[in-house]
């Protein structure tokens, strides 16, 4: 199978180095932004090694020092980082063992390797791989059909380990790029407008004087406007100073018009979905009559807010501009695009600019990481020879990152007399997930990053055309998994709505399951058959059947206890990664509130690597989609943002967690599938149908507040 | 510019700097404690939290002078304290972190509950956490993690 990370980086030194003092260097191009993917890597290694996982370093990515591998997103880490480590390993052990044979004069088939230490089980000579191979370079490529351990011999692999940096983390030493300290740093902020459209007119020139007097460097450039300094309060004081010296022009403000409206009516570029998942080229063929064999048709339109990613740390961004180039640290999941951008916007050669990924808070896609390093980069422009360390306020990471589109999914179905969905309708609607720096063309690199719009001589605004790969999108998890004999998909891609998107944990596949499982439930009522068995009864993919026969085994939802609702939720995320199905149960209490009592997640990952951290990625999912379901949405009027911090935007908080159980299928030896954002979809969807068991209020607009609840009461 | 002390995981330190300024900033920036985190600066996510005289107390919006004279005792310091020292080891455990931001803040809490409240219920354990946020949906672990906190220590 092909690699997209081997093929642009097919030597082994690209990916494995032994360094003499016997420690083993494994460099990615995957970044750790919690899900722990260098846990995993270094798991990989070591098992193919065999040497403890404690020897092994997972390097962070750095740009011209690590293979390039796209994007840290898409569930894809495992199945293109994972298998590149493997082989890399599996090659280096090889490459090793072969030298080790010629040493010691013995036959390679003899050799055992125990914690780095190559032995002949003829004699009893032995050498080290740091022996061999100590601060030298291999100089083979990597071998693509090289033989692996079979998963009998794992020891590592699929076994239960700490996560690597956990120990630093809760004892405070762990330092975040939020952490940088080096000499002569200077802090910063950004002066932000009140919202998109507002533009600089002028800076009150005594409050600017009076800021630099006091030590506070400011740099302006159009409508973007920062301040800098040595004392990092000072800096906030003076940036919230400078903002009251600004003269700004409003413009109209933003769109007010209800946001479902703006999806059902704003102009839209409409593409019909095939090929399991794949938009066509071709005009999208209208909605027919329901065949005339259906003994029932039922229709229905599910909506999701914009969601915002709601990392814990405001996003942050260190930027040296020196004599050659430009030094950048960033918690950016693509630092190889980011720098594509940066030179680009900043007019630069690629080549002399270097970005490291640090740490930052979990992000969950593309929230302000990327636009803050820029920012930083465009101050440390201004003041050539300072660090700059660049954080953006909480106020800025809620109105100014990225959110998840608003969707809506008008969905009809149609049963036959035994009660099978005879013919499948789905069309999404929603904003671009798309808008991840990259660099070109016509100067796309800089009117993707948030600052590049506010400079002088702005680049033409960038718009998304609809993308066209496979669940790429607004159509991630359009195509369902079941067995219908007619389905027609479509995805909208719809202009000109009021807020700033790009891509959130799933993308489009939260809303579509949501909508999907949802549906399910209904016509399975509809067929008078129970929600499992409806399901069953339309999927032959017997890995799709055993999860969700183990979640609801454990948490039977056709029967809940009294005063209580169960519900299911079920999809394999894009149709090619982890499976995961969820079996909630929850009580809906005399205020509105919904608690959740329990929730079994089932999934399959294909081969474990790293248990806890698998199971990690479901629990977590689990909990962060039922935020979404639940609490959050972002708002706004014509002024701006209004949620603009935890209070305006709650999310879920400790009073609400379930019992959780989380029930991973064994797969040894068979294929990765990446699985962190598997649960996601299903989640919300089952806590949607378990408050359908505890009301009979089918809530088909999220999120699931206490208000949405009486008002779906009040109208029921 | 004014000069005070803050006596910090039992050393008195001398603080230049303006008293105004909110404790987080002089923990991160001056004594290079950088465990607390700014995670919103309105005391609305916990990620800053410390002890002050056992209690855990958000720093992120209060002057640093309003501590003087206080026992401020950061998640640093926490593995030379009993409860702080097996919150610590049940947080790695349970794996109760994923990017780690909020766990600082959720240690010293977790803490500050153990010393007080021995044997948390659920609902002890959720209040003990009420001003406290976590993103990556590792709430589930960090109750664990509590729960076999408080089994430790109950053994000790």
């Amino acid at each position: 199978m092909s690699n997209p990370g081997l093929n642009g980086h097919p030597t082994l030194d690209e990916w494995i180095a032994i360094k003499a003092d016997g420690r083993i260097a494994v460099k990615t191009g995957k970044v750790d932004i919690g899900q722990r993917i260098s846990t995993a890597l270094a798991m990989i290694a070591a098992e193919e090694l065999d040497v403890p996982v404690d020897r092994i370093d997972v390097i962070r990515t750095v740009t011209g020092e690590a293979p390039d591998e796209g994007i840290t997103s898409g569930s894809n880490s495992m199945m293109e980082s994972g298998v590149a480590v493997r082989l890399a390993a599996a090659t280096a052990r090889r490459h090793m063992l072969a030298q080790a044979a010629e040493q010691l004069d013995v036959d390679i088939d003899s050799l055992d390797v125990e914690d780095g230490l190559i032995q002949s089980r003829n004699t009893n000579r032995s050498v080290r791989y740091e022996e061999i191979q100590g601060d030298k370079l291999f100089e083979v490529d990597v071998n693509p059909d090289t033989d692996t351990k079979s998963p009998e011999a794992h020891r590592i692999v699929g076994g239960k380990i700490a996560p690597l940096d956990l120990s630093e983390i809760v004892t405070g030493e762990y330092r975040f790029l939020h952490d940088v300290k080096v000499p002569g740093m200077l802090h910063a902020r950004v002066v932000r407008p009140p919202h998109y459209e507002a533009r600089l007119v002028s800076v009150d020139a005594d409050a600017t004087e009076r800021l630099r007097e006091s030590g506070m460097d400011i740099v302006q450039d159009g409508s973007f406007l920062a301040v800098a300094g040595r004392d990092e309060f000072a800096v906030i004081r003076a940036a919230e100073r400078l903002f009251g010296a600004c003269a700004w022009n409003t413009g109209p403000g933003l769109v007010e018009a209800d946001i479902y409206e703006s999806l059902a009516s704003n102009t839209r570029e409409s593409r019909p979905v095939e090929s399991d998942g794949v938009p066509q080229d071709k005009p999208v063929t209208p909605l027919a009559d329901p065949p005339k064999s259906a003994t029932a048709t039922l229709e229905a339109r599910y909506d999701k807010p914009y969601h915002a990613h709601g990392s814990m740390g405001p996003s942050a961004g260190f930027a040296l501009r020196t004599e050659s180039g430009l030094e950048v640290k960033s918690h950016s999941q693509g630092v190889y695009f980011l720098r594509s951008a940066i030179a680009e916007a900043l007019d630069m050669d690629e080549d002399t600019v270097r970005i490291e990924h640090m740490p930052g808070a979990g992000c969950y896609g593309h929230n302000g990481a990327d636009d803050a390093a820029f920012d930083a980069a465009l101050i440390a422009c201004a003041l050539p020879g300072h660090p700059i360390l660049l954080k953006w306020t909480r106020e800025e990471e809620h109105s100014w990152a990225p959110y998840a589109t608003a969707m809506s999914m008008k969905l009809r179905g149609s049963l036959d007399a035994d009660g099978k969905v005879l013919d499948w309708n789905h069309e999404s609607y929603g904003d671009t997930f798309m808008m991840r720096p990259r660099s070109g063309p016509n100067r796309a690199g800089a009117a993707r990053l948030l600052s590049g719009r506010y400079r002088d001589d702005p680049p033409p605004k960038f718009v998304a055309g609809p993308t066209m790969g496979r669940h790429v999108g607004i159509h991630r998890n359009l195509d369902p998994l079941y067995d219908f004999p007619q389905k027609r998909l479509v995805k909208n891609l719809v202009r000109d709505l009021p807020l700033r998107t790009s891509a959130l944990r799933t993308l489009g596949a939260f809303a579509n399951i949501f909508a999907i499982e949802c549906f399910m439930d209904e016509l399975a009522e509809v067929a008078g058959v129970d929600p499992v068995t409806f399901r069953l009864n339309h999927l032959t993919d017997p890995r799709a059947r055993e999860v969700i026969e183990a979640a609801t085994s454990r948490l039977d939802v056709s029967t809940p206890p009294e005063g209580r609702g169960r519900g299911v939720g079920f999809a394999q995320y894009k149709n090619l990664k982890a499976y995961a199905a969820v079996a909630v149960e929850l009580e809906v209490t005399n205020a509105a509130e919904i608690v959740l009592h329990r929730a079994v997640l089932a999934g399959d990952a294909g081969e474990i690597v790293d248990r806890d951290g698998l199971a990690a990625q479901y629990d977590g999912g689990f909990l962060q989609a039922a935020s979404w379901a639940m609490a959050e949405q972002v708002t706004w009027d014509r002024d701006g943002i209004t949620s603009r911090d935890w209070e305006t935007y709650p999310i879920l908080g400790f009073e609400n967690v379930p019992e959780l159980e989380t029930v991973l299928i064994e797969r040894p030896g068979v294929p990765f599938l990446g699985a962190g954002e598997a649960v996601s979809g299903p989640s919300g969807a089952a806590i949607a149908n378990a408050i359908y068991s505890a009301t009979g209020l089918r809530l088909r607009r999220m999120p699931f507040t206490p208000d949405a609840l009486r008002a779906a009461a009040m109208d029921a | 510019m004014d000069c005070y002390t803050l006596t910090v995981n039992g050393e008195v330190r001398e603080i230049a700097g303006d008293e105004a300024t909110p404790l987080v900033f002089v923990l991160r920036n001056d004594l290079d404690l950088i465990g607390a985190k700014l995670g919103c600066g309105l005391e609305q996510c916990g990620a800053c939290a410390v002890l002050v005289d056992g209690e855990a107390t958000l720093c992120c919006n209060r002057p640093a002078g309003e501590f003087a004279g206080k026992q401020i005792t950061t998640v640093e310091a926490l593995s030379e304290d009993t409860e702080g020292a097996a919150v610590q080891v049940a947080f790695i455990a349970e794996g109760a972190a994923q990017c780690g931001y909020c766990t600082a803040g959720l240690v010293v809490a977790a803490t500050a509950l153990l010393k007080k409240t021995p044997k948390p219920d659920r609902q002890e354990i959720a209040s003990g956490l009420e001003d406290h946020l976590c993103r990556c949906g590792s709430h589930a672990r960090v109750i664990r993690a509590i729960e076999r906190a408080s089994e430790t220590l109950a053994h000790v």
